[in-house]
């Protein structure tokens, strides 16, 4: 059974058809690379996933996303609680400004956790699952906007990690990052996937066959292919694919 | 060379315009202290701020402000207590939670607020909130509670003017962060966008403050105005403003440099809140 599963989904921004009819499986423990050009849909599925769209005025949905066989748009879904088990990392950090220790207990307190010994193990654990706890463990209540881009996004990561999801969406996760951190991210999220069903959008393709397992590529609100990372970058399917890939290479 | 000339002028005008306003905080500033300093000095700084009698025509006279000091902190601390936490909600109100429809409304209305002349506040209170006091509280109805019921009221527009513009200039990033952890949009609000807004909401109160240490004509219809040591909360009280406003018209020689040198105290206080405010503002923007 696959984690997420996505079926005859149709989007709408008032009158402006965004997705149409997509179709996916997206497998526990798998990392999955969205691809395509600027404005084709990759974020707006994304968003879909956690039902962040609900935020859009006008945002229509039709078809079904399935989250371990439930209806995530049903209507008496915890959206709430979906958004608790499905986590999600911005494209540009977005730390609360405020202490690095309240931005990763944050959440763990907004799902009904007080006691202060157990918010310590949580940022703690959390932390180290971002990969920054070495960096930041003597300064937890210095200003969460005082520390490097790079740090930011892997606190956000470890603020997302810290209400124990299941699934992590990224938005081009590493888009606002010089190369090193970039590298320490990829490498987190690979670290990650052991846990976690991940979905990323990423604009680089280097990046999208370093990490993912699977590939889907979007062109106008469409899912043109969706497969493995590997197979699809060597033998693309579609003709547009491979105009795609290949035309970012040069 | 024509168009250069013109530019010249317009510049100068410009200048000049800017020049006004720093012109008349100097010609006030040299007023007040050139007319309330020299009274200090004779009467003693330490007599004129802590003295508790003020009794301008005893013989000899005593011209202690103490009384007027305190009754102008107590009725601006009041103010606060009442204007602070309902305008902040306001203001949360206004930014996150309003519909649209609504907002047309309480916008303009708040807005209208500021613009009503404070005398006007003063008739409302005196004809309004003094006898509901009085019936509640006994004595006059005039007092520290109804004045600052009445400051309270008044410095509303202030703060929640200048706290919702600080609520709505807080990144929508912050609130995703939160709701994308499962946070309800009250949670993402209260703990996230309003402590993320402070240092505008906190230069708010600080304006608000202002407005209220500096009120008169309202103040001067429902605080009783005696001029005694403050005895309590539903009592009668004197503030600096009301104390020059009442005296000011009779007074001669030295009552009028007691009331001028008062004056000199009160801008003080507004010159120490306006520094705090700056100070805050600029910490918020670093
Ligand atoms: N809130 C919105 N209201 C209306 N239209 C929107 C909204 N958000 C996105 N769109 C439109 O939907 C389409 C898909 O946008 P989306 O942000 O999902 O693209 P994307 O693939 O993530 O692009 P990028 O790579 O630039 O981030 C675009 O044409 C965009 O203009
Ligand atoms: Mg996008």
């Amino acid at each position: 059974m696959s984690k997420i599963s996505i079926k005859k989904m149709d989007l709408y921004y008032t009158d402006f058809h965004a997705l149409k009819n997509i179709n996916m499986e997206i497998q526990a423990n798998e990392i999955t690379a969205f691809i395509g050009p600027s404005g084709c849909g990759k974020s707006t599925l994304l968003k879909s996933l956690n039902r962040m769209n609900d935020l859009v005025e006008g945002c229509r949905i039709s078809g079904d996303i399935l989250l371990d066989d439930e209806d995530i748009y049903d209507n008496d879904y915890d959206v709430n609680l979906l958004r608790k088990r499905v986590g999600m990392v911005f494209q540009s950090p977005n730390p609360f400004p405020m202490s690095i220790y309240d931005n990763i207990a944050y959440g763990p307190r907004t799902h009904g956790i007080k006691s202060k010994a157990k918010l310590d193990e949580i940022v703690e654990k959390s932390l180290r699952g971002g990969a920054i706890w070495d960096e930041i463990k003597d300064d937890l209540k210095k200003n969460a906007l005082r520390v490097s881009g790079g740090q930011q996004q892997r606190i956000c990561i470890a603020r997302a990690l810290a209400v124990d999801p299941e699934v992590l969406l990224m938005d081009e996760p590493t888009s606002a990052l010089d190369p090193i951190s970039t590298a320490k991210i990829e490498d987190l999220v690979q670290e990650l996937k052991k846990k976690y069903t991940i979905v990323m959008v990423t604009h680089n393709m280097q990046q999208a066959t370093r990490v993912s397992d699977k590939t889907a590529f979007f062109l106008t609100g469409e899912v043109i292919e969706f497969g493995n990372t590997e197979a699809m970058f060597s033998m693309p399917q579609d003709k547009r694919t491979e105009d795609y890939i290949t035309g970012r290479f040069g | 060379m024509k168009k250069n000339s013109l530019e010249g002028f317009m510049k100068g005008i410009f200048i000049l315009s800017a020049l006004m306003s720093v012109i008349s905080i100097v010609l006030i500033m040299y007023f007040i202290f050139a007319g309330g300093l020299p009274f200090i000095f004779e009467y003693g700084l330490k007599n004129f701020l802590l003295g508790t009698q003020w009794k301008p025509s005893n013989i000899p006279a005593s011209y202690g402000i103490l009384p007027m000091i305190l009754g102008s902190i107590y009725v601006t601390i009041g103010a606060t207590a009442i204007g602070v936490p309902i305008g902040i909600l306001t203001a949360t109100f206004l930014a996150k939670f309003c519909n649209d429809k609504l907002y047309k409304y309480l916008k303009p209305a708040i807005n209208l607020m500021s613009g009503i002349p404070s005398i006007v506040y003063g008739f409302f209170g005196l004809t309004v909130i003094v006898p509901i006091m009085r019936e509640f509280f006994g004595g006059t109805g005039m007092s520290i509670a109804t004045a600052s019921i009445l400051l309270g009221i008044m410095i509303l527009p202030t703060v929640i003017g200048m706290s919702e513009a600080s609520i709505r200039a807080v990144p929508a990033t912050y609130y995703e962060g939160s709701i994308a952890l499962g946070a309800t949009h009250e949670r993402s609000v209260m703990k996230v966008i309003l402590p993320a807004a402070k240092s505008g909401v906190l230069s708010s109160v600080i304006l608000g403050i202002g407005r209220a240490i500096g009120e008169t004509m309202a103040v001067i219809l429902v605080a009783g105005n005696q001029p005694r040591m403050p005895k309590g909360l539903f009592k009668g009280v004197r503030t600096m403003t009301t104390n020059i406003v009442m005296e000011m018209a009779y007074a001669a020689d030295q009552h009028r440099e007691a009331l001028i040198a008062t004056a000199a105290v009160l801008f003080i206080f507004i010159l120490i809140i306006n520094t705090v405010f700056l100070i805050v503002k600029r910490r918020g923007e670093n």
